[in-house]
């Protein structure tokens, strides 16, 4: 299988590509840049359209439009941009427009910096915008993993009828590796609800104003039981080490990869460590926390930011195991701080 | 050899730092290995501080990251300053003589030392300075083989003028000279 | 001894950071020798952009603030509006002032906002890499416009000086470059002229900059400067478009 060294937005880039990606609006900011920049080379040349945005506030709308045409169209931006798309994602998770919407995250809040950054996980998982909805997010760890799921994130958008977030780490975004390139997609679902000319049919109509009372029940309704449904059937988690492990450590993103070398690191010292790194931000794979709960002493919470999957753990675990959480603002931590923590824990709680 | 290894290169924006490790990267790549490449830099476009760390495993890489690289390569003083005491106990410098005016304060480590401005001007080739200081360390190294490495040299450099393709190789290989006669 | 040059006092100590050839440097002096010749550096209060100069509240020695992307105009009305007598000054960029921030920049210029935009064109986004801005020209290559900015798909480049002279609001609109001594004399001159305009509360002035980014444009310094004049002044001519007389 030949493997192409990549970066991962290039390699997240090249995997909307494969998945029949035809349409990029995005505006660019640091470190999402150079997946525009992909696209502003590739998609002329396979008849696809290119457009840098005004800002990130019309590219969202210009994700509506696209999307109503029945073509697989994505943005790319980070928190800040991300911030300005939260009304145009509403609208589209209610009007049930698929797409994909990339967060290469960086600091925050406010201008924050360029560094990486977990601290969007709150904004993407409660929905940022205004109403019941959620979106689909998906927490990449490898260049591989951005190319995999960005072809995941449109069958699911599409599956669907919902935008899904891919989210990542800056440091996700500008690390190489070898990535084995996919073969491209060829099947793609029908879509009779697209406005692109009533020609042979009654008109469609795309809209998210019901101003009746029953009606926009009734449609929250629809939604929600839709969200049941996804819920029901993708969660995605990865488990490393967890059947014999006294302190389940929680991460996504890089940070979770990473932690993985602390994980065999401290299993050397006599720490009986595991981890879970759920791939599906929402749905949050609660049954994997709650699973630990009965078996393990305690769960590490390990983020880039000052605390927000670990409200998700805590949920999930429903009380039956202490949740701690350790949290670093600005880089992704190195492996051996990570080992120092648990071995810090495991003398502590008397694991050793 | 150890099965992994992680090389930390480091100096200002616009010194080549970042090109040279992605050279290593897509040479060890090309050996058949697993690698990965980690950039972190300032947010000026030219004068900040670039480094990046390059992973070379024969197994799947879980941490692209240390705080403990094995051997650094070191372009400027800031870089020795501010990298010195995070290599591991017994690693490998490998420092731009041209840029770096004063000795590693470390005894463990191995010190390897390269005029490289000097080098490259003796080429008439100020930008090749990178890599000089990058066939010096191949050569010392082998991490990737010289010769494997010269194998790559068109594919990595693909795009480019002939000219530059041309200009790097000859530097590249006066660094390994220099590490031949010198190391 | 009589000191013939000094670093005005509208600026600090601190060292730009700026590229070897970029302009920005010129022009926040300019500014600051402005600041100081009017004596208002006390009662001026400037809004910075988010780009290469997301810093300038670093360099300028006046309350500073910083602005989300494109929106100084906005936040420079609000502080107008609520201390009318002090000095309202904005930098900015292509991306801060022509792309996400036109409609903020259309709108202080149409209600008149009595402040001083500072608008620096280089014809693309610098700080984040070189790519395309509404100010690229056509057939320019940039990171998101690699086969050259074609009419018929990004359209033609926006000639912000022009498009706000045609608002009665505007009061001064001017297009200078920074390109040679004269014309660096001329910037000078315009600014000062923007914020007397300010003073005499006419309405909305603008001095938009035909700048150099020679990193991202792949020249040297001295080339940079040729490239301005050759590529961006007979595209965007300088000159006053704008000039409301006090009644």
């Amino acid at each position: 299988m030949k493997k192409v060294l990549m970066k991962g937005n290039e390699a997240l880039a090249e995997g909307a590509l494969i998945a029949g990606c035809r349409g990029f609006f995005g505006y660019p900011i640091t470190p999402s840049s150079e997946i525009a920049e992909y696209m502003a080379r590739k998609l002329p040349k396979i008849g696809g359209a290119f457009i840098q945005a005004e800002s990130e506030l019309a590219a969202i709308n210009m994700i509506y439009g696209g999307s109503s045409t029945g073509t697989r169209v994505m943005t790319a931006s980070s928190g800040p941009g991300i911030s300005l798309k939260q009304e145009g994602i509403s609208f589209i998770s209610e009007a049930e427009l698929p797409c994909l919407i990339v967060n290469v995250s960086r600091g925050g809040p406010g201008l924050g910096g360029i560094q990486p950054s977990q601290a969007d996980y709150f904004q993407a998982t409660r929905g940022g915008g205004h109403g019941d909805y959620r979106i689909i997010v998906l927490a990449p760890s490898s260049s591989q993993e951005m190319m995999d799921l960005a072809i995941l994130a449109f069958e699911l958008a599409d599956k669907y009828r919902t935008p899904v977030m891919l989210m990542a780490e800056g440091t996700l975004g500008n690390l190489m590796e070898p990535v084995i390139v996919r073969e491209a997609v060829t099947e793609f679902p029908d879509k009779p609800w697209v406005t692109t000319g009533c020609v042979g049919r009654k008109p469609n109509v795309i809209n998210t104003l019901h101003l009746t009372q029953e009606e926009l029940e009734g449609r929250n309704r629809h939604l929600t039981e839709k969200y049941r449904m996804i819920s029901e059937n993708e969660k995605r988690a990865e488990s490393f080490l967890l059947d014999d492990a006294d302190i389940v450590v929680v991460a996504f993103g890089l940070l979770a990869r990473i932690i993985k070398k602390s994980v065999m690191e401290a299993r050397k010292k006599g720490v009986k460590a595991g981890l879970i790194r759920p791939v599906t931000l929402w749905p949050f794979p609660d049954e994997h926390i709650q699973a630990v709960s009965r078996t393990a002493r305690i769960i590490l919470s390990v983020e880039i930011n000052m605390g927000q999957m670990v409200e998700d753990i805590r949920l999930a675990a429903g009380g039956k195991i202490p949740v701690e959480f350790y949290g670093r603002i600005g880089f992704t931590p190195n492996p051996e701080e990570i080992t120092r923590q648990l071995l810090f824990i495991a003398e502590r709680e008397g694991l050793l | 050899m150890e099965s992994e290894k992680q090389i930390l290169f480091a100096g200002f924006g616009g010194q080549g730092v970042l090109s040279m490790s992605q050279f290593l990267a897509y040479a060890a790549m090309g050996t058949g290995k697993n690698v990965t490449w980690v950039p972190s830099y300032g947010a000026e476009m030219r004068g900040g501080t670039a480094n990046c760390l390059v992973t070379i495993a024969s197994e799947e890489i879980s941490s692209p990251l240390t705080e403990n690289p094995s051997m650094a390569v070191i372009m400027n003083k800031p870089s020795l300053d501010r990298f010195e005491n995070k290599v591991q106990p017994n690693g490998i410098l490998f420092i731009n003589s041209s840029m770096v005016d004063r000795k590693c304060r470390r005894d463990d480590l191995t010190v390897l030392e390269v005029p490289v401005n000097q080098l490259a001007e003796e080429l008439d080739n100020l930008r090749g300075a990178n890599m000089i200081l990058l066939g010096a360390y191949l050569e010392k190294t082998r991490v990737v083989e010289v010769e494997e490495a010269l194998e790559h040299f068109e594919q990595i450099f693909s795009g480019k003028r002939e000219e530059i393709i041309r200009k790097n190789r000859q530097a590249f290989l006066a660094g390994v000279e220099y590490a031949r006669k010198n190391w | 001894m009589k000191t013939v040059f000094k670093k005005p006092e509208s600026l600090t100590d601190a060292k730009f950071h700026y590229c070897p050839g970029c302009t920005h440097g010129i022009i926040h002096r300019l500014i600051a020798e402005c600041l100081d010749e009017l004596k208002i550096r006390e009662q001026t209060i400037g809004i910075c952009p988010v780009g290469c100069s997301v810093l300038a509240y670093e360099y300028f020695n006046c309350d500073m603030l910083e602005a989300a992307h494109g929106r100084a105009p906005a936040i420079a009305t609000a502080i107008k509006r609520l201390l009318p007598d002090r000095y309202l000054f904005t930098y900015q960029g292509d991306g801060d002032l022509a792309s996400i921030g036109m409609g903020e920049i259309v709108h202080a210029s149409l209600r008149g906002e009595k402040i001083t935009v500072i608008f620096v064109n280089n014809t693309l986004y610098g700080m984040t890499g070189g790519q395309m801005a509404p100010t690229t020209l056509l057939g320019q290559v940039t990171t998101t416009s690699p086969y050259g900015r074609s009419k018929d798909w990004e359209g033609y480049p926006a000639k912000m000086a022009e498009l706000l002279a045609q608002n009665e609001g505007s009061a001064y609109i001017c297009r200078t470059a920074v390109n040679d001594p004269p014309n660096v004399v001329k910037t000078k001159r315009a600014i000062k002229k923007a914020l007397q305009t300010q003073a005499k509360g006419l309405g909305f002035s603008m001095v938009e900059v035909l700048s150099t980014c020679p990193t991202n444009w792949g020249l040297s310094p001295v080339e940079a400067m040729k490239w301005v004049e050759e590529n961006m002044i007979p595209y965007y001519p300088l000159g006053e478009f704008k000039v409301k007389e006090e009644k």
